[in-house]
């Protein structure tokens, strides 16, 4: 096959779409950046497209809470080509504040009561997009910039952190903090093998508990997490950009440890692409 | 129909937002504990609209409350959902609820709004509004007394902002809150009057105050003359209008006569004066001293594009790519409402960018704040804020613009100095990038034809910033206008980004510009010039004002033409391409309105429905104000010397403590953080550098293409101190820390383009300004010094900006900001592969001081924390500094240098200071061999070593390794020892350690090995340099 197609939705405050577009030329797609408003229309439609990315960003300035007024456009607009979508087993990512706007869509972490394994993110059953966990504002109150240590959970069913045991991306934002509904969500998220990334000191270690986590857990997000997926691993959400670690330049070491070339980010969107291509 | 929605957080621990409150009244406010024991916030929306009952608990439910953390209540209080049973008593002790005043931009309502059409998945109509207020909740042994204070001082700016306190007896009595309207009264019917000129002077100068048209009486005079001429009643009686002119037309030429605009000062005509008494005539500072510098450097600079005349400067980056900048101030409305002023001041300076040439995309913004004390503790003159309220809230409204807008924050500084309690400085600088080429015509060009049409899009227009850019050309006073705020809102003007630069590359416009201070009124009145033919004449416009798109009904015309409200951009369309702008602006969710046409007939003229409300000859309009003619005298100021004994008894170690802990040196980490630096992806030198990303870098490099290697450098200098005693030299200052900064990180001084941005007092002597010819003669000196350093460093200036009436007040209490010019520098590096950051990288690592070291302490960072200012400013030598640039290159791009960072507050010690803490790691030095231009003594002491703030200085390290070849380098020698060219002044001091303690000693002052001058471990010195501005 060709390059995998891969749309990257533009439009109402999103605003890292030219480097995540980069990032998936690199790892070896073709991408195209399309405002949402084009998809409504269907020209293009979703359906034309192998990955669906929903960039960082601040849609609709965060208004009400981040990534809300997004996802509700999304819900009254595209929700039945997100569902095919899904239906497809296309490779989906939401990037910070487009992660945002999947939980509070729902299509994250997905229904979280049915059986283990037994459905992706949206089903057609499902079209009250239930939204099971949420993305709050950081303990710290405040937007913070902020490279963060990351580690993939062994037990993770993401097809973008395939064998990514260790990851070194940026955080940026202000309601980062991840709350499961209950301890029953937070089980079955585990169990489900959802749980894809976790702040991590820089030597790997749990950031411990409390107040004393911060700043490597930099927001207090529940368990730590960082990034979870679909049942199906395919449908990835992550507050830190991996899109800027494109370069070995973004480091912020990259002077004294010598680092040229590529960037660690572009493994997240390697694994996609990779998966696509079979 | 109202609709009251109540939104709060179902537990404290997700309430970030109170525990801040909380938090600052105890530490800030000095509230005793107990007195606001606890605190929940919530969210409050009033819909205007009809609905029905379900779809009001719909709209509650799935689009304003968050199912996890929040509850909700429709047309009802909402009990405190957090409360626990036992803790917290409900309702509260005391209740504040802030909410805008009519017409003030309520940008989380317009979101709920468009959030509502979705939900609804219908078109909604003007009359249906969304308004919100966030309401706050207080428990403690609080009083009215307190729950004002915390109202009018934290929580509600009452300039914009309204509240109301309830108290846990009236709320007994009362239990609900008013459901209120935040649309604006719109009952006045918009009207043109025609406006008498009165004949004496006096008259026309209180016609002029009174209207805030800040025009001086020679120029009321200009007008009348004008309006009396037979050439212009004859036009007049032909075009159908009253000979007196009309409002429209008065506003409009206050408008583009206004400081701000037209840069009066800038163009004046200057006797001045030197201490000698000699005489000069100036013609124009900018033409002399800014355009004449650049002009003469040109030829070095062969990569200069567009320079002065568009919004931006524009420079060559690669063959395909070119690069903008611009910067800004917005100091007096961000005086008024530091968030809303600060925040207009980033997106603002934005759409300078997006408005340069054909458009180019904003890649990176630099912004330096100038401020009183946040710790000032004397009294607040009225109208002013606390100047710790000024920093929290210009910040917060800079870190919302830029990271909203999805631009990176790439560097900046915070200048602390009292005399800006009167007025804050608030520079905003954008970058951009754009194709050199665009639809096969060079991108820095643009043009219009008559009969191109007139488009506006973005943002509707309201009562917001009226009168902006002439009340900036004026002092701040208790009477300031409040209309002149304006608040921004980022993402319509992303969405209007965005939409841009398709149509750019789609060919559907032939100009575009901002629109900014002066709003319509400046934008056209500037793009009715583009139509003059080769031989002069032409120009001009047709407006039709009724076509402009309102927030709310009943401006007058002349509002509507000066009005500042934010995020519009004006274009000129050909006619045959209106079809398909106004379709793509549809399909981005963007308003575009069409207001007429651009002519050729010489006059600038606007129409409110159907009846020419303004005929004004476009001669007139742009050349008609008469120059200023000023006085400048130059009398050098005296200030008394230290002591003789100065340093006997001194302890340098706790005086170098004590610089750490000073506004101007410490960390601003918890600032600075908060930015977004990465978005973009482009970064390659961050505000922070080093171990754990916490060292100051002295510039930033950015990518911003990424498949090249090449880099953007920008870095900038500002020393408003120096000014107390010579603006020459705090100018020569501010443009070497500027071009050192770049140096330090890898830039070639010959790469490099500057930006000057003047922040000055009134420099024009009038009764409230006896001071006038010292302040003018100030400007003078500075400008003398912008063209001698610019031409000795080659370096061309390509954009800039003045801002001359910061000022607070009158007589005796009036404060003027210190004379202050911002200098940045932008440059293109060839790999930034090869670029360098400042912090130490390994033990074992030889340090080295480049540069000479003089007994330059006047107006240093030591001298203030000891209450003197002295004579002895800096200077700079700008044929040795240019030698050491150029070598310091040259030693870069060998891969001979490990880290570099510049002198500058605080001298050698800050610096050495700061490469330690950033790299983690110790240092040992010695300050015997230090390269010093010492006088008839021919030492230094130890203390001025450390301290002076001698310009064009480095501290870098080098690798044991590379220290043969580092040395030959800057000894001018070959390898084989032959010399190749003049040495430089530099010494190697020490070395970097393993250890976490920095020691220097100077041995040459007697200064033994048991007893270093200066001994600190890292702790020590990261809690001192942390402490001050750490919250």
């Amino acid at each position: 096959m060709g390059k995998p197609r891969i749309a990257i939705i533009t439009g109402y405050g999103i605003n890292s779409d030219n480097e995540l577009a980069h990032c998936f030329v690199l790892a070896g797609g073709a991408p195209t950046r399309v405002h949402i408003n084009d998809l409504i229309a269907r020209k293009p439609a979703l359906s034309e497209f192998d990955v669906i990315a929903v960039p960082g960003g601040f849609s609709f300035g965060d208004h009400i809470a981040s990534g809300r007024v997004f996802a509700n456009k999304l819900k009254h607009s595209l929700a039945e080509d997100l569902r095919k979508a899904a239906e497809r087993k296309i490779p989906m990512i939401g990037i910070c504040n487009g992660f945002q706007v999947l939980v509070k869509l729902g299509i994250l972490p997905g229904p979280v009561s049915g059986p283990a394994g037994s459905t992706a993110g949206i089903s057609a059953a499902d079209e009250s997009f239930e939204q099971n966990t949420t993305l709050t504002y950081n303990d710290s109150g405040r937007f913070e910039d902020r490279w963060c240590h990351l580690a993939g959970d062994s037990a993770s069913k993401s097809i973008w952190t395939k064998g990514i045991q260790r990851i070194y991306l940026p955080v940026r934002h202000g309601e980062g903090k991840f709350i499961p509904r209950d301890a029953e969500t937070l089980a079955a998220l585990k169990r489900n093998g959802q749980i894809s990334l976790r702040y991590c000191t820089s030597t790997g270690a749990d950031p411990g508990e409390g107040a004393s986590a911060y700043p490597v857990n930099p927001n207090g997000s529940v368990d730590h997490i960082a990034g979870i997926c679909s049942t199906d691993g395919l449908i990835f959400g992550l507050m830190p950009h991996p899109e800027a670690h494109m370069l070995a330049t973004n480091h912020p070491q990259w002077q004294k440890l010598g680092l040229r070339g590529e960037g660690e980010g572009i493994r997240i969107f390697r694994n996609a692409v990779d998966h696509v291509r079979g | 129909m109202l609709t009251r929605i109540e939104v709060g957080q179902k537990s404290p621990a997700t309430d970030s937002q109170a525990r801040k409150i909380l938090a600052t009244l105890l530490e800030v406010f000095r509230f005793p504990a107990g007195k606001v024991d606890r605190m929940a916030t919530f969210s409050v929306y009033t819909v205007e609209m009809e609905l029905e009952g379900s779809q009001k608990n719909r709209i509650a439910r799935e689009l304003l409350t968050d199912p996890i953390t929040e509850a909700f209540a429709v047309d009802a209080h909402l009990p405190d959902p957090a409360a626990v049973p036992g803790k917290a008593i409900e309702p509260f002790d005391f209740l504040i609820e802030v909410g805008y005043k009519p017409g003030v931009t309520d940008n989380v309502g317009r979101s709920s709004r468009e959030g509502i059409a979705d939900l609804l998945g219908k078109p909604l109509t003007d009359a249906d509004q969304v308004f919100t207020n966030r309401q706050f909740r207080l428990w403690g042994s609080l009083t009215r007394a307190d729950a004002e204070t915390i109202a009018t001082k934290l929580l509600a700016n009452p300039l914009i902002e309204t509240y109301l306190i309830r108290s846990k007896e009236e709320w007994a009595r009362l239990p609900s809150l008013p459901k209120t309207s935040g649309k604006v009264d719109a009952h006045h019917r918009p009207q043109v009057r025609t406006l008498a000129l009165p004949e004496s002077d006096q008259d026309l100068q209180r016609m002029s105050d009174e209207m805030v048209l800040a025009l001086t009486i020679a120029e009321m005079r200009a007008i009348k003359a004008h309006y009396a001429s037979a050439e212009t009643r004859a036009h007049r009686t032909r075009a159908g209008l009253p000979a007196e002119p009309t409002d429209v037309e008065l506003e409009v030429l206050a408008q583009t006569w206004s400081e701000h605009c037209k840069h009066k000062i800038f163009a004046a005509d200057i006797a001045y004066t030197d201490e000698t008494g000699k005489r000069r005539d100036i013609k124009s500072l900018y033409k002399t001293f800014i355009k004449a510098a650049t002009e003469k450097v040109r030829p070095q600079a062969p990569w200069l594009k567009s320079v002065f005349t568009d919004n931006a400067g524009i420079i060559a980056f690669t063959e395909d790519w070119d690069v903008s900048m611009k910067a800004e101030t917005h100091n007096s409305p961000s005086a008024l409402d530091p968030y809303g002023g600060a925040m207009t001041g980033i997106v603002g300076v934005n759409r300078d960018i997006l408005g340069s040439g054909m458009g180019s995309r904003p890649i990176f913004n630099t912004d330096v704040f100038c401020f009183a004390s946040p710790f000032y503790d004397k009294p607040i003159p009225e109208k002013l804020h606390h100047p710790r309220r000024i920093f929290k809230e210009v910040h917060r409204g800079v870190k919302d613009g830029g990271n909203e807008s999805g631009i990176p924050t790439v560097n900046g500084s915070i200048v602390f100095d009292d005399r800006f309690l009167g007025k804050p400085l608030v520079f905003c600088g954008t970058g951009g990038l754009h194709p050199a080429v665009v639809n096969g015509k060079p991108s820095w060009q643009k043009t219009i034809e008559p009969g191109d049409r007139i488009l506006m899009a973005g943002g509707r227009i309201g009562k917001d910033g009226i009168h902006g850019a002439t009340f900036s050309s004026a002092a701040l006073t208790e009477a300031s206008p409040t209309s002149a705020v304006q608040i921004g809102d980022p993402i319509t003007q992303k969405k209007l980004a965005d939409f841009l630069l398709e149509a750019r590359d789609l060919g559907l416009y032939r100009f575009v510009t901002d629109n900014g201070a002066g709003g319509l009124s400046s934008s056209l009145g500037e793009m009715a010039r583009e139509t003059k033919g080769p031989s002069g004449g032409g120009g001009g416009c047709k407006l039709h004002l009724e076509k402009a798109p309102l927030k709310y009904a009943g401006l007058d015309p002349w509002e509507i033409l000066v009005s500042e409200a934010q995020e519009r951009m004006s274009f000129a369309v050909p006619p045959e391409k209106l079809t398909a702008f106004l379709e793509l602006a549809k399909r981005r969710g963007v308003e575009a309105s069409d207001l007429g046409e651009f002519s050729d007939n010489g006059f600038f003229e606007a129409y409110y429905e159907g009846k020419l409300a303004c005929s004004l000859s476009m001669d007139f309009l742009h050349d008609g104000n008469p120059k200023l003619q000023l006085q400048a005298r130059w009398t050098p100021p005296r200030h008394s010397e230290p002591p003789p004994n100065l340093w006997a008894g001194r302890n340098l170690k706790e005086d170098a403590l004590s610089l750490l802990s000073a506004l101007n040196i410490c960390s601003k980490e918890s600032w600075v953080r908060q930015y977004d630096h990465e978005v973009q992806g482009m970064s390659v030198i961050k505000p922070f550098v080093g171990e754990k990303g916490d060292g100051p870098s002295d510039a930033a490099v950015v990518r911003p293409l990424y498949d090249r290697k090449e880099g953007l450098v920008v870095s900038h200098g500002i020393v408003p101190r120096y000014s107390d005693i010579d603006c020459y030299h705090m100018t020569a200052c501010a443009l070497d820390e500027a071009v050192r900064n770049a140096v330090a990180v890898g830039a070639r001084p010959d790469a490099l383009a500057g930006l000057d941005n003047f922040c000055w007092p009134d420099p024009v002597e009038s009764e409230n300004t006896p001071d006038g010819q010292y302040k003018l003669a100030q400007l003078v000196r500075s400008n003398e010094a912008l063209y001698d350093y610019c031409v000795a460093y080659g370096l061309p200036l390509i954009s800039g900006k003045d801002s001359m009436k910061n000022d607070y007040g009158r007589g005796k209490d009036k404060i003027s900001v210190p004379p202050t010019l911002l200098f940045t520098v932008i440059g293109k590096i060839p790999d930034v592969e090869k670029t360098l950051t400042m912090d130490a990288k390994a033990a074992g690592d030889h340090v080295y001081v480049l540069g000479m070291t003089r007994d330059e302490m006047g107006a240093s960072e030591y001298f203030r924390l000891l209450g003197i200012t002295g004579n002895s400013v800096p200077k700079v030598d700008a044929v040795s500094a240019l030698a050491l640039y150029h070598r310091l290159a040259d030693a870069i791009e060998a891969g001979l240098v490990r880290s570099a960072h510049d002198c500058s507050d605080g001298g050698l010690f800050t610096a050495l200071a700061e490469v330690c803490m950033a790299g983690r790691l110790g240092a040992k030095v010695d300050l015997s061999g230090l390269p010093v231009e010492a006088g008839a003594s021919g030492t230094l002491s130890p203390g001025t070593k450390l301290f002076a703030e001698s310009q064009s200085r480095f501290v870098i390290t080098v690798t044991p390794q590379n220290r043969v070849a580092f040395e030959a380098l800057f000894n001018g020698l070959a390898i084989s020892g032959a010399p190749t060219a003049a040495p430089i002044a530099f010494a190697r001091i020490g070395e970097i350690t393993s250890g976490s303690d920095l020691e220097i000693r100077d041995v040459s002052a007697g200064n033994a090995a048991s007893t270093p001058l200066f001994s600190a471990g890292m702790d020590e010195m990261f809690a001192r340099w942390r402490k001050p501005l750490d919250w």
